[in-house]
């Protein structure tokens, strides 16, 4: 375990701002600044940025960093081209999920071409032991865990393209979804993809630490008039849960395979070797036992991680992984395992929220689009 | 003696209690300011029947935000003569004035010597500071 507490490099900013803090996977975090709830709506309406600094970067160099990340990887790697970014999963033997990553190809501006992985915080030190056999296999490829000496900040909304717009060459503006490029900001580093968790569009954006602040600033003076706003970690869940995307510890963890998390397209069986691959390609043929699904509660309570799930006649369907209620339907939203034959979109169910039961129905994920999304 | 802060007595989990020494033995109940303030974005409410005993420390009801649910705690025991209409939808009145406005539940006091064992005014100041 780690027991030291980590600051990022935007953790006095937040401090001094006044943002509520809170220790989250080592990392002295904030979880709001002004309310969830605003930070929320500025994120759908117009802009937020969010220091994630806390996730863990690891870089792979060398000639055949693709070939030791194709291994371990459930996404196909070796076909990737310098600039692109896919969605990935890190799967044990028997197809449990270890972790869910973003893989990035990036050729840096003196042409080298190198392999970067984010992932999850709370997973960092779990991935990098997994890694260890692989990369001694790999005595040629060059591995750093470049978490500390960089800090990672997203611009998430509707505007967020424009307020970008004011700090970066228009080659950036126009990177497609799932795209990275090494680019810099006021002569200083930056690796910027049009990637993000919140169901908006908008960037990610790798700088050095010492870069941080002054960039995070640009951005708030950059956003003011559009009306952006420093976002924390607790909008970051309500905006995710909105988006029905999957957060490890809770939807996602070893005993939940991808299939089951409706996280299949991520799984890339044909023609490849990886850990994991031989469990998967029989899964991915068998019938799903549960399922990933959203719920709709009825009346204000949310239905929060661990709460029951039962059929009308009161039979044990699943459990409820996350819930909140939705700033922006404005009604209670969770995400839920359910069996199979529960399963079905639009069934009604019960949940049993700390001792009462609610109604509920089975809802499509997600639950938030964004107009004109791709 | 009036309904404000400085007059209040309090729990540690945030609920204050307003005992006026007027003979009615009747107390008005509520969560403070620094609770609404923590909780933020307050979104469902849920309020005990009026008639009900309760005792002192006893949960008497939850209130809901974006972020988390908190039971709230009664300061006193005793039977549960009011509750305040319509509060539970118009909770917003709660971060404009969670004392006056905002109380929540008024109990018919089984003991007042319970009002001893609560933090003043001063204390719970000192608590917050101490816990922020």
């Amino acid at each position: 375990m780690e027991t030291q507490e980590h600051k990022t490099a935007l953790t006095d900013w937040h401090v001094q701002n006044g943002a509520r803090m809170a220790s989250f996977a080592g990392y002295q975090m904030p979880i709001q600044y002004t309310g969830i709830v605003a930070e929320h709506t500025a994120t759908r309406q117009a802009a937020g940025v969010f220091d994630i600094s806390h996730m863990g970067r690891l870089r792979f160099d060398g000639p055949r960093a693709d070939q030791l990340l194709e291994q371990v990887l459930t996404r196909r790697v070796l076909d990737m081209q310098p600039g692109q970014v896919r969605y990935s999963l890190v799967c044990n033997e028997s197809g449990g999920i270890l972790d869910d990553v973003l893989v990035s190809c990036l050729e840096s501006p003196s042409g080298k071409v190198y392999f970067l992985l984010v992932v999850n915080a709370s997973n960092k030190p779990k991935i990098v032991r997994w890694l260890a056999p692989h990369l001694a296999d790999f005595p040629d490829v060059e591995f750093h865990d470049v978490t500390d000496m960089t800090a990672m900040i997203a611009v998430q909304g509707p505007k967020a393209i424009e307020v970008c717009g004011k700090l970066f060459p228009a080659s950036v503006l126009g990177l497609g979804y799932y795209r990275a490029k090494v680019t810099d900001q006021m002569s200083k580093p930056c690796i910027v993809s049009r990637t993000g968790y919140t169901g908006e569009d908008g960037f990610e954006l790798i700088v050095r630490a010492e870069d941080a602040p002054r960039v995070w600033e640009n951005l708030l003076m950059a956003g003011r008039a559009v009306g952006i706003s420093p976002v924390g970690l607790g909008a970051r869940d309500t905006l995710r849960l909105e988006a029905g995307m999957p957060l490890y510890g809770h939807e996602l963890d070893e005993n939940i395979d991808p299939y089951m998390a409706g996280l299949g397209f991520a799984c890339q069986c044909k023609d490849r070797t990886f850990v994991g691959r031989d469990t998967l390609a029989v899964r991915s043929k068998q019938e799903l036992e549960v399922k990933r699904v959203g719920l709709l509660v009825e009346g204000r309570r949310a239905a929060r991680e661990q709460s029951a799930c039962f059929d009308m006649a009161g039979n044990p369907i699943g459990t409820v992984t996350s819930g909140t209620f939705s700033p922006t339907l404005q009604k209670p939203i969770s995400m839920a395992y359910l069996s199979r034959q529960a399963a079905v979109l639009g069934a009604e169910i019960q949940v049993d929220i700390r001792g009462t039961s609610s109604r509920a129905w089975v809802q499509e994920l997600p639950f938030y689009k964004r107009a004109n999304s791709v | 003696m009036t309904l404000q802060p400085e007059n209040l007595k309090y729990l540690p989990s945030h609920e204050w209690v307003y005992a006026p020494q007027d003979g009615s033995g009747i107390a008005t109940i509520g969560i403070s300011a620094f609770a609404v303030a923590e909780l933020n974005d307050l979104v469902y409410m849920a309020l005990p029947k009026v008639g009900q005993q309760i005792e002192a420390g006893q949960e008497f009801g939850e209130v809901e935000s974006v972020k988390a649910v908190s039971p709230m705690y009664s300061p006193v025991g005793g039977q549960i003569v009011e509750i305040h209409d319509g509060i539970v939808d118009r909770l917003e009145t709660l971060n404009s004035d969670p004392y006056v406005q905002g109380w929540l539940i008024k109990v018919k006091i089984s003991d007042p010597s319970q009002l001893d064992g609560l933090l003043d005014y001063a204390a719970y100041q000192k608590l917050l500071a101490q816990n922020g």
